[in-house]
């Protein structure tokens, strides 16, 4: 569990980034920080691994004040994956994937050995292994981000954007992916995104952000759609109009459901289901499962 | 033309003693200039007094230093060591900027990518920072290998032996060829050192040239193919 107490972050210019933050991040729960750029989001990841210090405020790992612990120690820890990728350009991919495994001692073959795996797991080919970043496209360095983010097994992985420079096609096949990874893998999930869509799509809790790192509302997106706390949120959900605004009509040989702008979304079918987490069932499609929601 | 022939002992060895007083010069400005670099990179204050005092330096003219050194240091105006110290701080004046540059020019995500992935400050420096700076530290290497090959000539005129001495001794004695060989040996050596250090960069910084996994992957279609 990540716990922010009273958070507050006052940059040297005097820019305050996140004021007075507070917010329970469940284990093994994806949790996604929404907000538009500025909003603070990376500011309060950063926080969580110590690459920002809060100016006032605790942030807890299990109860534990993070301020008390050793920062390198703490972010060998703790996964990272970045917006573009953030790999070492000088480094080929696997031995990208093993850095931190030989930070924290692993030998070079042991830590190689379980990085190959590790490509196996993102589905990446383990022919590219000997490549150098700049030898992939932006998906497949996605995907060796995340492999890395993962190398040294850690209870929390912090994604900033990970897929939001990579074309939306690639960034769909990568978000099905990421929930399967945490089907499997059960982590800690902090993801910050700009995308609505995209933090509805993979979060178990989703917090939205304004400016200064106000939570504007946090809960499931299932509770947030149905019942956006202001008109800010309906707004930035999209709640009153468009794609998520469906209704029934009638077309004599049965309902169909349309959306805000008149177009046809789909047809409901069976009753709702709620009970899988990770399925598009939480999603904006939730009680229709025949809704393809882009 | 027959004086060459006649004289190759003679050029070989002054090639072997110009080796002698600017391949040191060249390693050592490098050693040196890092940590100097580092702190005028990693520091703002350090970073003015460092690069003016390093930029002055390089104003001051050879002739006069090469003579006035050996009064600072001790050693004989002939000496190679005297040659070797006011290289060695020509090359320094020089490398100082462009490691804070190349330090400098290491892309800011990357770095913070490292410290979020847990790199200590050290091992950053040495794993991430320095071997990214490395094609604009090669860059400059390259500019002192070639400029002290060239500086080092100058020790002639005050007797420390090198390729120099051909044109000193060439003026004296009015050997056209002399003179001719002396510059064509000089600026030989010169692209000699550069190739080197060409070939190093390439063997070190193997990530600098991304063709080579295309040529690679272009020779094994043609083998697939045949
Ligand atoms: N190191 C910094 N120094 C000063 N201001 C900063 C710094 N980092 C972020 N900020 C400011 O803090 C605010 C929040 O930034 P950030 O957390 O990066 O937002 P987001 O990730 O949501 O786009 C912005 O106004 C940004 O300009
Ligand atoms: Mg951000």
């Amino acid at each position: 569990m990540i716990e922010f107490r009273s958070v507050t972050k006052r940059f040297a210019d005097g820019t305050v980034a996140v004021d007075n933050f507070n917010l329970v991040l469940p284990s093994r729960k994806t949790t996604v920080l929404v907000g538009t750029s500025g909003s603070g989001k990376t500011t309060l990841l950063r926080m969580i691994n110590r690459m920002v210090d809060p100016t006032s405020g605790t942030v807890e790992i299990d109860g534990a004040d993070i301020g008390t612990l050793e920062p390198v120690k703490l972010r060998r820890g703790i996964g990272y994956v970045m917006q573009n990728s953030g790999l070492l350009p000088h480094r080929k991919v696997i031995d990208n994937v093993a850095t931190v495994p030989m930070l924290r001692g692993l030998t070079r073959k042991k830590a190689r050995e379980d990085a190959l795996l590790l490509l196996d797991t993102v589905g990446l080919d383990r022919s590219l292994a000997d490549r150098y970043p700049s030898q992939l496209s932006g998906g497949q360095q996605q995907r060796v981000g995340v492999a890395r983010g993962l190398a040294v097994n850690p209870n929390i992985l912090l994604m900033d954007e990970p897929f939001g420079a990579v074309d939306p096609i690639v960034r769909a096949e990568l978000q099905q992916e990421l929930l399967r990874l945490q089907r499997e893998l059960d982590k800690t999930v902090v993801f910050v995104t700009h995308d609505i869509d995209e933090a509805f799509l993979l979060g178990d809790q989703v917090a939205i952000l304004r400016t200064g790192g106000k939570i504007a509302q946090v809960g499931t997106p299932a509770e947030i759609l149905a019942n956006p706390a202001d008109e800010f949120v309906a707004t930035f959900v999209g709640a009153e109009r468009g794609k998520r605004s469906l209704h029934l009509e009638n077309h004599g040989h049965g309902d169909v459901l349309v959306d805000g702008d008149g177009r046809l979304a789909g047809v409901l079918v069976g009753a709702p289901t709620t009970q899988d987490k990770a399925g598009p069932a939480s999603g904006p499609g939730a009680s229709a499962p025949g809704v393809e929601p882009r | 033309m027959t004086w060459v022939w006649s004289n190759l002992d003679f050029i070989w060895d002054r090639t072997l003693d110009h080796l002698l007083v600017s391949v040191p010069p060249i390693i050592l400005s490098f050693l040196i200039a890092v940590p100097l670099g580092w702190l005028a990179h990693r520091y703002r204050v350090s970073r003015g007094i460092i690069l003016t005092v390093v930029g002055l330096f390089y104003a001051v003219p050879s002739l006069p230093l090469f003579i006035v050194l050996p009064f600072i240091v001790g050693t004989s105006v002939r000496s190679p060591l005297n040659l070797i110290i006011a290289l060695t701080l020509y090359g320094v004046a020089l490398l100082v900027r462009v490691v804070a540059d190349g330090l400098e020019s290491v892309d800011r995500e990357v770095r913070q990518s490292a410290t979020a992935v847990g790199f200590s400050a050290r091992s950053q420096f040495w794993q991430v920072e320095l071997p990214l700076a490395g094609p604009v530290l090669l860059a400059g290497l390259r500019v002192v290998a070639v400029s002290t090959v060239s500086l080092a000539t100058v020790g002639a005129v005050i007797g420390a032996q090198s390729l120099g001495s051909l044109f000193t001794d060439g003026f004296q004695r009015g050997i056209q060829s002399e003179i001719m060989a002396g510059i064509v040996a000089t600026v030989a050596l010169a692209l000699i050192l550069d190739g080197i250090l060409v070939l190093l960069g390439r063997m070190i910084m193997p990530w600098t040239r991304p063709q080579a996994a295309v040529v690679r992957r272009a020779a094994e279609l043609k083998r697939v193919a045949a």
